[in-house]
């Protein structure tokens, strides 16, 4: 189990490092940042005097390989833009969109799961349809559109909700719906069918068999076996919820870095985005591992090798 | 004595999209304590679902019906299914031919095993621990303390069905089904299993329906065997006359297709011709006609009378056959 997750934990660094040297590339070569930066009607003495300054007329190399150094001692750089430390941007704004996509992952799992169980338990009858209807709609729907119907059904006309800001549970209401809504397909989809596998399965066969209740045989033995898959599902469907965020954010007027990083791109405000794309790959990195490491202890058959 | 299983018109439908299939028309069966029924037959006859029915685990397409249908006093027929949970697992257990995959990959060996007698009966945690010690030493399985923290996937299959029979006994049933138990295992732990089951059997003193497509495996375990053909039991008798004097000319086919140390090498195994008539329509005759190459038209015309006697065949054939 140990020899298991200290190779999970390795290639979950590994990933982190390849993402950060494609995005550090890839941001270098879509444009010339200096031009960017300095605007796009100043002089070439000026750009080169900007080059210079921030030191992009380096090799790109050893620029990446300065910033690295620097965010292993946990220095992320100065924003462009704000002249503040990236880091202290970033922790003021980090914890509302993960607290948004915690709440957005919680929701999600909490409508899919059950669906996914029911629409197993009665294949192809009205409930089977009515679940998967609920579930589709979250996909067909796009985004934006879907929080704005929210706003006005729950914010605007029936007045129950606040539909921007932050500061109390009230105000992650509606984001939180309207960004878990769209994993809840997906989950619903793969759980449901987990569990019409697996409730066809001889083992099921065996714990009805053993005079098993329902209760039972239905979370016991059926839903621990058609979950392993669903987790490592909600890991990815987290990942994209905090991409999902930046739309999410922006209706809601949230400030979280979704938020931040849209205005940043804006900005050519390059260490801000550089540093944002490095914390949401591991976020998204460390959550797969932590999925990994759930189901190993789910399976007990990938725990060997 | 009493039977510990009595059944009488068991019936078996499966809803299709064009009708029911009978899959099973009618089976009768009885069996003493301690007595081992032999159920032989062709694959897709009907045996399994014969068993599954008796145990109300069909799935939920397939129905089951029978006029009478009594385990050691307890109408099963008119058994709700929350009263057939109850006893399910306590009175009467059954065993399957899928080794690899009957057992739950998440749980321990111990879990399963104990979670068997728990459901049962008012017993802690420890003492399910110490039954399934016990059963997993009875059905011959070392270091049996520390297997109970193993998974399945760290067994063999022989292991897996020695688990699988271990648990089945945790509740010490009055009846046991095992459906093709050695199929999917190799010659030699199939001979194991043959004679574990032999002896937990006398230890247990329950009675035991044992399920195969293969007379050679019936003749070691048996002591009455039922031949089944599409869906009916069409010849009963004790193991020693059946293989003597075979009543029915299916069994006479069934014998011919087994290998037997006196045949010769090179002579080729019998099969038998023809095919297993459709089980969505109703049977008039007799159900092996279309097979038999001693049919009469009285044959095709009304389903074969019983012949009388303790050596049972469904065939108008047949008292000449026994006598
Ligand atoms: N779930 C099912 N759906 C449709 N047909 C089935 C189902 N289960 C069994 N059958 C059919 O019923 C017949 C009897 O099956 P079974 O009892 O499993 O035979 P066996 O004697 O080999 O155990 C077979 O013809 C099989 O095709
Ligand atoms: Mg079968």
């Amino acid at each position: 189990m140990l020899l298991f997750a200290a190779r999970r934990l390795m290639l979950a660094v590994l990933v982190a490092l390849t993402v950060s040297v494609i995005c550090f590339f890839l941001l270098h070569l879509s444009g010339d940042l200096a031009q960017a930066l300095a605007g796009s009607s100043s002089s070439a003495s000026d750009v080169e005097a900007v080059r210079k300054a921030y030191g992009l007329d380096r090799p790109i190399i050893v620029q990446y390989l300065g910033w690295a150094s620097r965010v292993l001692t946990g220095d992320l750089g100065q924003s462009y833009f704000f002249k503040e430390p990236v880091a202290k941007l970033i922790a003021e704004r980090l914890p509302v969109t993960m607290v948004l996509g915690v709440c957005a992952l919680v929701f999600a799992v909490a409508l899919a799961l059950p669906l996914g169980v029911v629409a197993a338990l009665r294949p192809n009858s009205w409930i089977d349809r009515t679940a998967l209807t609920i579930s589709v709609l979250g996909q067909a729907l796009p985004s934006f559109w879907f929080a704005l119907m929210l706003i006005i059904v729950f914010g605007l006309t029936l007045r129950w909700l606040p539909i921007s800001g932050s500061g109390t549970w009230q105000h992650l209401v509606l984001p939180s719906i309207a960004l878990g809504y769209y994993a809840t397909p997906a989950i619903m989809r793969l759980t449901r069918a987990g569990m019409i596998e697996v409730l066809a399965s001889d083992y099921i066969r065996t714990a009805r068999a053993k005079g098993l209740r329902a209760p039972s045989v239905l979370f016991k033995h059926a839903l621990r076996n058609a979950v392993i898959p669903v987790v490592a599902l909600a890991a990815v469907q987290f990942g994209f919820m905090l991409g999902g965020s930046i739309v999410i954010e922006t209706v809601f007027a949230l400030h979280g870095i979704g938020y931040l990083a849209w205005e940043s791109i804006a900005r050519a405000d390059f260490p801000i985005v550089q540093a944002i794309v490095l914390i949401l790959a591991s976020v998204y990195v460390v959550l797969t591992f932590l999925a990994d490491i759930l189901n190993a202890f789910l399976d007990p058959r990938l725990r060997v090798g | 004595m009493t039977a510990v299983l009595e059944v009488e018109g068991l019936r078996v439908d499966i809803a299709m999209a064009a009708g029911a299939l009978h899959a099973v028309r009618g089976v009768d069966l009885a069996l003493a304590p301690g007595e081992t029924l032999g159920l032989v037959g062709e694959t897709g006859c009907g045996k399994s679902l014969s068993a599954l029915a008796l145990m109300d685990l069909l799935p939920r397409r397939v129905r089951r019906s029978a006029r009478r249908m009594v385990l050691d006093g307890e109408d099963l027929a008119a058994a709700s299914p929350r009263r057939m949970e109850d006893l399910r697992g306590d009175r009467m257990a059954m065993i399957f031919q899928e080794p690899m995959t009957s057992l739950n990959p998440a749980y321990t060996i111990g879990n399963q095993l104990a979670e068997a007698l728990m459901r049962h009966r008012a017993v802690g945690a420890a003492a399910a621990r110490d039954r399934a010690v016990e059963l997993l030493e009875k059905v011959g399985i070392t270091a049996a303390g520390e297997r109970l923290r193993q998974y399945p996937h760290q067994l063999s299959g022989g292991l897996r069905q020695r688990v699988m029979i271990a648990m089945a006994l945790m509740c010490g049933p009055r009846l046991l089904i095992c459906d093709e138990p050695t199929t999917a295992l190799d010659v030699t732990i199939q001979a194991q299993i043959l004679l574990l089951l032999k002896a937990l059997q006398r230890e247990f003193g329950m009675a035991m329906i044992f399920i195969t497509h293969d007379l050679g495996v019936v003749a070691r375990i048996a002591d009455r065997i039922a031949v089944m053909y599409a869906g009916e039991v069409v010849e009963l008798a004790s193991a020693a006359e059946l293989f003597a004097a075979p009543g029915h000319p299916y069994t006479r086919g069934l014998l011919r297709c087994l290998p037997v140390p006196g045949r010769d090498r090179g002579e080729p195994l019998g099969v038998i011709p023809g095919m297993v008539p459709n089980l969505a329509q109703e049977i008039a005759g007799c159900a092996f006609a279309n097979r038999c190459d001693r049919a009469a038209d009285a044959c095709r015309a009304a389903p074969p009378p019983w012949a009388p006697g303790a050596h049972r065949a469904r065939c108008i054939l047949a008292p000449r056959a026994v006598a």
